[in-house]
C-alpha cells in the first residue's frame, strides 16, 4: 500500500482521539521534577500553586512535607490543607496522605509531594504513585514533586554513579504520561553551598551515604540525568506531535528488543538495562524466560526470581513470555527470528573460561546463532548481587525430597549386576564384566534418574576394580591396562548416565508439554460450544481445577459496572473466601489489567492472585485463584499455562458477547428496516381509503350537487367498502405486530375444519358477493388440534387474496383433505397467477402483487400461522391456470377422546 | 321480521366512550324508531340501569373506569335484560367471558347497522316467549329450502322445494338442536352448549360439540361446509342463523 505522506496515519489519528477521550475524564499530571533533594522543588511547586490559587483556581495540598522549614511552611498559608490520616505502625504514629479524604474533596488541582514515597502498611495502596493514578483517574489535577534517582529504568544508573541502591522507585510510565514535567535546576555548587547551610532536608537513605551522594561529580551526574529524563519526556511529547500533524516519521517500523531474563539476580539490571536501550530506540521490548529440562531443577528463591524479573519487565512495560526447550539459547533465537527482533540482549555470564570451555556459555551460544540480530552482552556487576528484588511471599518450601528409594534399588541393580558378572568371571579379558556392569549402570539410569545412575556408574568402576582386576578385593591395580579399563569404564558410566539422564528428562518435559496441549486443546474445544458466559466460566473453573490445585473463581465484568453481586459467574466450591477486600483486589486488577493479589507487586499480602481476563476490546473479568496450600506463587511455567487458560477464557467470553450484539443489531437493523417500510406502506395504504371515503361522503354532503338514487348509491357502497377495507389493514397491522412481539399465543383445542372454512367463507362473503364459490370439503375430515379463531383467520386472508388479486368474474375453489400425514386447506383462483420472480418471497412480509392494495400483509401472516402450528403455505408449484394457496396442517397421531355415544341409536322409531 | 315503530318505543341504553360512536348509534336507532339512553361510563351506567332500568343494553367492554363485565355481572343479579356486547377482533376470550357472564350477543367492531338491529332482536326474542315455546319450528330460506323442528313431538324435517323429509337424529342430536332453536339468532357459548346437551360435567369437551355439530350440518345443511344456518363462530361457539343477511 501506497501512503499518501501528507494525511495522517488513521491508526494515530484513533489513538490520539482515544487519548483525548481518555483526558477528558483522566487529571493531568505535572512533575516538579528535581536532580537530588534539596534543589527546592517543593517551594517551587508551592509557589507556582499560591499563584494559580489567586487566580481563582481551586487548589488543596494534599501533603506537602515542609520538614520543618519556615520559610516552606509560609508559602502553606492561604492554602486548604487535607488532613493527613494516621497510621499506627511498629508503635510509631505515620501521618499519611489520606487519599479517600482527597477523592471526597474532588478539588481542581492537588498538590501531593514526593511521588516516590511508600505508604505505610495497610493503605490502600503500597506506593504513593498509584494514589496519584488514582487521582487522575478519578479526574483531578495532580502536582507532584520527584528525584530522578526514583526513576525506575535509572535506579541502576544512579547506583553505579553514587553507590547508593534506591529501593523507591516510580514507573517510567508514570512520568511519560504527565501531561507537564518541570526540571527544578540548581547547579551543584549552589547545591552544596545550601547543603553546608543546612537548608536541606535528608531521607534516611541518603542521610546515611550523605558523603558519598553530595559529591559535586555525582550531583553533576544526577543533574544529568535528570536533564536527559526531562529531554526525553519533551522527545516523546514530539514524537507524540509528529504523528499527529503527520509530519514524515523520523524512523522505519518500531525495532524490537528482546531481553534474556533468567533466575539470576542480575537479570533485574539486565531488564532495566535492556529497558534503556528500547526506549532510547523507541523499541518495543520482549522479556523471554526459557524454561529447559535442567530448570526443572530450580530452588523456589530462583522460580520466584524469575517471576520476580518477568514482573519487573511487564512493569517496564515490556511483552513477556515464557518458552519452553531444551537449548535455551536456540530456543531465544527462534523465538527472536518468529518475532522479528533486531536485537538480543544477553547478561555476560559470571563463569570460569573453564566452565564455559566445557559446558559452553549461553551468551556465546546466542552470539554464535544469532545470525543477522544484534546481541548486546550486558556486563554483570562487580558487587554482590543485592539480594531478590523483593521479600518472597513465603520461606522457601522444603527442600527437594533425596530419592533414597531410588539410590536403594540402584544399589540394588549393581549388587544384581555385579553378581551376573561375578558368575560370568573368567581371568584374562574382562570385557563381559565390564560389559554386564555398564547394563547395570544403564537400567539404573533409565529407571531412577541422573543422580542415582552417577551413584550407579561410580559404584559399579569401583566394584569393577575390587572384584575383578588383578589384584583382585583389593583396591590396586596391577596392570596398567586395568587403570584405562577402571577409567574408560568410569566415563562411559558416567556419560550414559548423564545422556540417558538427559533424555529422560527431555520425555519428561515433551510429557509435560503434551499434556499441557492436550489440556488447552481439550478447554478451547469445550469452550467453542459454550452456550453461555456461565457455562465458560464454568468450564474455564473445571480445566484450571485440573492444572493446579487449588480454588479459581471466575469474576465477570458486565454492564453494571464492576465487582458487583453477580460478578462471580462459576467458582470451584461456595466462594466464600472472595470477600469485600478481594473484589477490592479483583476491580484493581480491571481497571489496571495488572496481575494482583499473591506473588504480585499490588496487594502481595492478599491469600489469593488475580489474573485480568483480557480480550481484544478490553478486560472481561477476572480469573481468581486461592492455592490449596499455603498462600503459594505459581511458578512461571504455570503462571504462563494459567495466563493462556485464562487468555482463552476471556477470548470465548468475548466471542459469546459479540455474538450477542450481532443478533441484536441485526434485530435491530431488521426491526428498524420493518419500522420504515411499514409506514411507506402504511402511510399510503391507510391515506388510499381514507381519500375515497372522504370524496365520497364530501360529495353526498354537498347541497348544490343533485345526485341520482343510484349514484348515491354507489357512493355509499363505496364508503362501506372503503371503510372494510380499512378495517381489515388496521387488523392485518395489529395482528402482524402482536404475531411479531410474541404476544399471539396459540389455543389450541379440537377444530374442525369443516367449521373453520364455514365460517371463513361466511366472513369473506361481502368480498365474493358476484363470483363463484366452490367448496369442496371431504366428509371424512379429522379434528385438528389448532387455535380455530387463528386459523379461521389464515383461510379468510388466503380467501381474501384470492378474491383482491383476480377479476371478480373468475371462480374460487376451496377444498379441503387429509392425507395420512397432514390435512389440507386449498384455494384455488383463476386468476393472472403469480410470476415466477415473486414466487419465492410472496409469503414475506411487504411484498405485494402490483394491484394489491392491502400492505403485504396477509400472506406473511397465513405463514406464521401455519408455522405457528407446525405446518406451512405453500404456493402450488405445477397449476396451470391461476394460483394455489395450500395451507398444510399435520395430522394428529391420535384423534380426541370420541364422544362415547356416537353410535347411538336414533332418536326417532 | 320486527321492524317499525313499536307503539310504547324500547328505550336502548348506549354505554360507550368514543362520541362518533355513540352518534352513529344514536342516529341510526333513533331511526328505528328506539329510544336512546347514553353513557359514557360504567358509573353513568350503573345509574341509569338501576334508575330507568332500559330494555336493551348495548355495551362496550372496554370503558375507561372498568370493565363492561362487571356490569354485565352487575345487572344479571336483578335482572334479565337483553345485553349485546361490543369488542373488537381478536379478543374472542372476553367475549366468551362476558357471554358466560349473562350477555345475550356480541358484535364485533367495526358492524353495520343491519347487523346491529339483527343481534337486538335476536336478543329481544327472548322477551316474547311465544317465538320459542311455539311447539313447531320453522328455519326456511328465500329459496324454499331449510328445516323444520317440532319440538313436542321430537321431529325434525328437511324441507327442499316445499316436499319434507324426514331426519333421524340421535338423541344427542336432538337435544343440542332442540337448545339452538331455543335459543335461535342467539350466539351460544361451548360452555352454555355442554352443559345444556351433556350436563354440568362436560364443560371441557369442546370435541363432543365439534363432532355433533358436524354430523348435525351433515344431516340438515345442503352444503356442510357453507352453512346457512348451523353457522360458527371462531373461538366463541355457534349460532343457529336465523336472518338470511349476516
Amino acid at each position: 500500500m501506497i501512503a499518501d505522506p501528507g494525511r495522517p496515519d488513521p491508526d494515530a489519528l484513533l489513538a490520539r482521539v482515544k487519548r483525548e477521550e481518555a483526558s477528558v475524564r483522566r487529571g493531568r499530571l505535572k512533575v516538579w521534577l528535581g536532580a537530588a533533594p534539596g534543589v527546592g522543588k517543593t517551594f517551587a511547586m508551592l509557589t507556582s500553586a499560591r499563584r494559580r490559587h489567586a487566580q481563582g483556581l481551586e487548589t488543596v495540598v494534599g501533603c506537602v512535607e515542609t520538614h520543618g522549614r519556615a520559610d516552606t511552611a509560609s508559602l502553606l498559608r492561604g492554602l486548604e490543607v487535607l488532613p493527613r490520616r494516621a497510621v499506627e505502625y511498629r508503635g510509631t504514629t505515620l501521618q499519611e496522605f489520606d487519599l479517600d479524604a482527597a477523592l471526597l474533596r474532588r478539588p481542581a488541582l492537588l498538590l501531593v509531594d514526593e511521588l516516590a514515597h511508600t505508604n505505610a502498611p495497610g493503605s490502600r495502596f503500597g506506593k504513593r504513585w498509584e494514589d496519584v493514578e488514582a487521582l487522575l483517574e478519578a479526574g483531578i489535577d495532580v502536582e507532584t514533586t520527584l528525584n530522578v534517582q526514583h526513576v525506575e529504568s535509572l535506579v541502576d544508573v544512579v547506583a553505579q554513579i553514587t553507590g547508593v541502591q534506591v529501593r523507591e522507585t516510580v514507573p517510567d510510565r508514570v512520568l511519560d504520561r504527565a501531561a507537564e514535567i518541570v526540571l527544578v535546576d540548581l547547579p551543584p555548587d549552589a547545591l552544596l553551598e545550601r547543603l553546608r547551610a543546612g537548608k536541606v532536608y535528608l531521607p534516611d537513605v541518603v542521610r546515611s551515604a550523605e558523603d558519598r551522594f553530595f559529591k559535586k561529580g555525582n550531583l553533576s551526574a544526577l543533574r544529568e540525568l535528570a536533564l536527559r529524563r526531562t529531554a526525553q519526556w519533551v522527545d516523546g511529547q514530539l514524537q507524540t506531535l509528529r504523528r499527529e500533524q503527520s509530519i514524515v516519521r523520523t524512523w522505519g517500523t518500531s525495532e524490537r528488543i528482546l531481553v534474556a531474563v533468567g533466575p539470576s539476580p542480575l537479570s533485574a539490571r539486565l531488564v532495566r538495562a535492556a529497558h534503556r536501550t528500547a526506549k532510547g530506540l523507541h523499541a518495543e521490548l520482549l522479556a523471554v524466560y526459557v524454561e529447559t529440562p535442567a530448570s526443572a531443577s530450580m530452588s523456589r528463591q530462583q522460580r520466584d526470581r524469575v517471576t520476580e524479573n518477568l514482573r519487573l519487565a511487564e512493569s517496564l512495560g515490556a511483552r513477556t513470555a515464557t518458552l519452553q526447550g531444551d537449548d535455551a539459547a536456540a530456543a531465544i533465537i527462534a523465538y527472536s527470528r518468529e518475532h522479528d527482533v533486531a536485537r538480543i540482549v544477553v547478561g555476560k555470564s559470571g563463569r570460569s573460561r573453564l566452565h564455559e570451555l566445557l559446558f559452553g556459555s549461553f551468551p556465546m551460544d546466542v552470539i554464535r546463532n544469532s545470525g543477522d540480530i544484534d546481541v548486546h552482552v550486558v556486563r554483570s556487576a562487580e558487587e554482590p548481587a543485592p539480594g531478590p528484588v523483593a521479600e518472597p511471599v513465603e520461606g522457601d518450601g522444603p527442600p527437594r525430597a533425596i530419592p533414597w528409594a531410588a539410590f536403594g534399588w540402584s544399589a540394588v541393580v549393581v549388587a544384581v549386576a555385579s553378581g551376573l558378572a561375578w558368575l560370568s568371571y573368567a581371568p584374562g579379558d574382562l570385557s563381559t564384566e565390564a560389559m554386564v556392569l555398564m547394563l547395570g549402570v544403564v537400567v539404573v539410569s533409565l529407571r531412577f534418574g541422573r543422580w542415582p545412575s552417577f551413584a550407579a556408574a561410580v559404584a559399579s568402576a569401583i566394584g569393577f576394580n575390587f572384584l575383578f582386576t588383578e589384584p583382585r578385593f583389593t583396591f590396586e591395580i596391577a596392570d596398567p591396562a586395568y587403570v584405562f579399563a577402571f577409567l574408560g569404564m568410569l566415563v562411559v558410566g558416567l556419560t550414559v548416565s548423564t545422556l540417558v539422564g538427559a533424555v529422560r528428562e527431555h520425555a519428561e518435559a515433551a510429557r509435560q508439554r503434551e499434556h499441557e496441549n492436550a489440556a488447552l486443546s481439550s478447554l478451547v474445544r469445550e469452550l467453542v460450544d459454550a452456550p453461555s458466559e456461565e457455562a465458560v466460566a464454568s468450564i474455564a473453573v473445571a480445566h484450571l481445577r485440573d492444572l493446579v490445585n487449588g480454588e479459581f473463581a471466575v469474576l465477570l465484568a458486565r454492564d453494571g459496572g464492576f465487582p458487583d453481586a453477580g460478578c462471580v459467574v462459576a467458582s470451584h466450591g461456595v466462594p466464600d473466601w472472595i470477600g469485600p477486600d478481594e473484589l477490592g483486589v479483583a476491580r484493581w486488577c480491571v481497571d489496571q489489567g495488572r496481575p494482583a493479589g499473591a506473588g504480585t507487586a499490588h496487594l502481595p499480602g492478599s491469600n489469593a492472585l488475580f489474573l485480568p481476563m483480557h480480550a481484544r476490546r478490553g478486560r472481561v473479568g477476572v480469573v481468581s485463584f486461592r492455592a490449596a496450600l499455603a498462600p503459594r506463587v505459581l511458578s512461571p511455567a504455570l503462571r504462563f499455562l494459567v495466563t493462556t487458560f485464562v487468555e482463552q477464557t476471556a477470548a470465548a467470553i468475548e466471542r459469546l458477547r459479540l455474538r450477542e450484539e450481532q443478533l441484536r443489531d441485526q434485530r435491530i437493523a431488521e426491526a428498524e428496516r420493518l419500522r420504515s417500510t411499514l409506514l411507506a406502506s402504511v402511510s399510503h395504504d391507510l391515506r388510499t381509503p381514507l381519500t375515497s371515503i372522504t370524496g365520497a361522503a364530501s360529495t353526498l354532503l354537498d347541497a348544490q350537487v343533485a345526485l341520482g338514487p343510484d349514484a348515491e348509491r354507489e357512493l355509499l357502497e363505496g364508503i362501506l367498502q372503503e371503510s372494510r377495507r380499512l378495517n381489515e389493514l388496521v387488523a392485518n397491522l395489529v395482528f402482524a405486530t402482536r404475531f411479531e412481539a410474541g404476544e399471539v399465543t396459540l389455543r389450541r383445542e379440537w377444530t374442525s375444519v369443516e367449521e373453520v372454512v364455514g365460517a371463513a367463507l361466511r366472513r369473506v362473503a361481502p368480498q365474493t358477493s358476484g363470483r363463484e364459490v366452490r367448496v369442496d370439503v371431504a366428509a371424512d375430515l379429522p379434528l385438528v388440534e389448532a387455535d380455530p379463531v387463528l386459523l379461521e383467520q389464515a383461510v379468510y386472508l388466503l380467501l381474501d387474496n384470492a378474491a383482491r388479486h383476480t377479476p371478480a368474474a373468475t371462480p374460487i375453489v376451496v377444498r379441503s383433505y387429509a392425507t395420512d400425514a397432514l390435512v389440507a386447506v386449498e384455494v384455488a383462483d383463476r386468476g393472472p397467477g403469480v410470476p415466477a420472480p415473486e414466487r419465492r418471497r410472496i409469503f414475506e412480509r411487504f411484498v405485494r402483487g402490483p394491484k394489491s392494495s392491502g400492505a403485504g400483509l396477509g400472506l406473511a401472516i397465513c405463514a406464521a400461522i401455519a408455522k405457528a402450528h407446525g405446518g406451512s403455505i405453500v404456493l402450488a408449484p405445477d397449476t396451470a391456470e391461476g394460483a394455489t394457496f395450500r395451507l398444510l396442517l399435520p395430522r394428529p397421531s391420535r384423534g380426541p377422546d370420541a364422544p362415547a355415544e356416537s353410535q347411538e341409536p336414533e332418536a326417532r322409531p | 321480521m320486527t321492524s317499525g315503530r313499536l307503539e310504547s318505543p324500547l328505550r336502548v341504553l348506549i354505554v360507550e366512550d368514543e362520541a362518533p360512536i355513540r352518534r352513529f348509534l344514536r342516529t341510526a336507532l333513533h331511526a328505528r324508531g328506539y329510544q336512546v339512553d347514553e353513557a359514557e361510563t360504567l358509573g353513568a351506567a350503573r345509574a341509569t340501569c338501576t334508575g330507568r332500568p332500559p330494555d336493551v343494553l348495548l355495551l362496550d367492554l372496554g370503558l375507561p373506569d372498568g370493565d363492561g363485565i362487571e356490569l354485565v355481572r352487575e345487572v344479571r343479579g336483578w335482572s334479565t335484560l337483553p345485553i349485546v356486547v361490543l369488542s373488537a377482533r381478536g379478543e374472542e376470550a372476553q367475549k366468551v367471558l362476558a357471554l358466560d357472564a349473562g350477555a345475550d350477543d356480541y358484535l364485533t367492531k367495526p358492524f353495520g347497522v343491519p347487523e346491529l338491529l339483527a343481534r337486538m332482536r335476536a336478543a329481544l326474542r327472548k322477551r316474547a316467549p311465544k317465538a320459542t315455546e311455539m311447539p313447531v319450528a320453522e328455519f326456511l330460506g328465500a329459496d324454499g329450502r331449510g328445516f323444520a323442528v317440532d319440538l313436542a313431538k321430537r321431529r325434525c324435517r328437511r324441507v327442499e322445494n316445499g316436499v319434507a323429509t324426514d331426519v333421524k337424529l340421535t338423541p344427542t342430536e336432538f337435544r343440542l338442536l332442540a337448545v339452538l332453536v331455543h335459543h335461535a339468532g342467539k350466539v351460544l357459548t361451548h360452555t352454555f352448549l355442554l352443559r345444556e346437551v351433556w350436563g354440568p360435567n362436560h364443560d371441557g369437551d369442546v370435541a363432543y360439540l365439534r363432532v355433533y355439530m358436524g354430523q348435525l350440518r351433515q344431516k340438515l345443511e345442503l352444503e356442510p361446509a357453507r352453512p346457512r344456518w348451523l353457522c360458527t363462530e371462531p373461538g366463541v361457539g355457534y349460532r343457529l342463523q336465523v336472518d338470511e343477511s349476516p
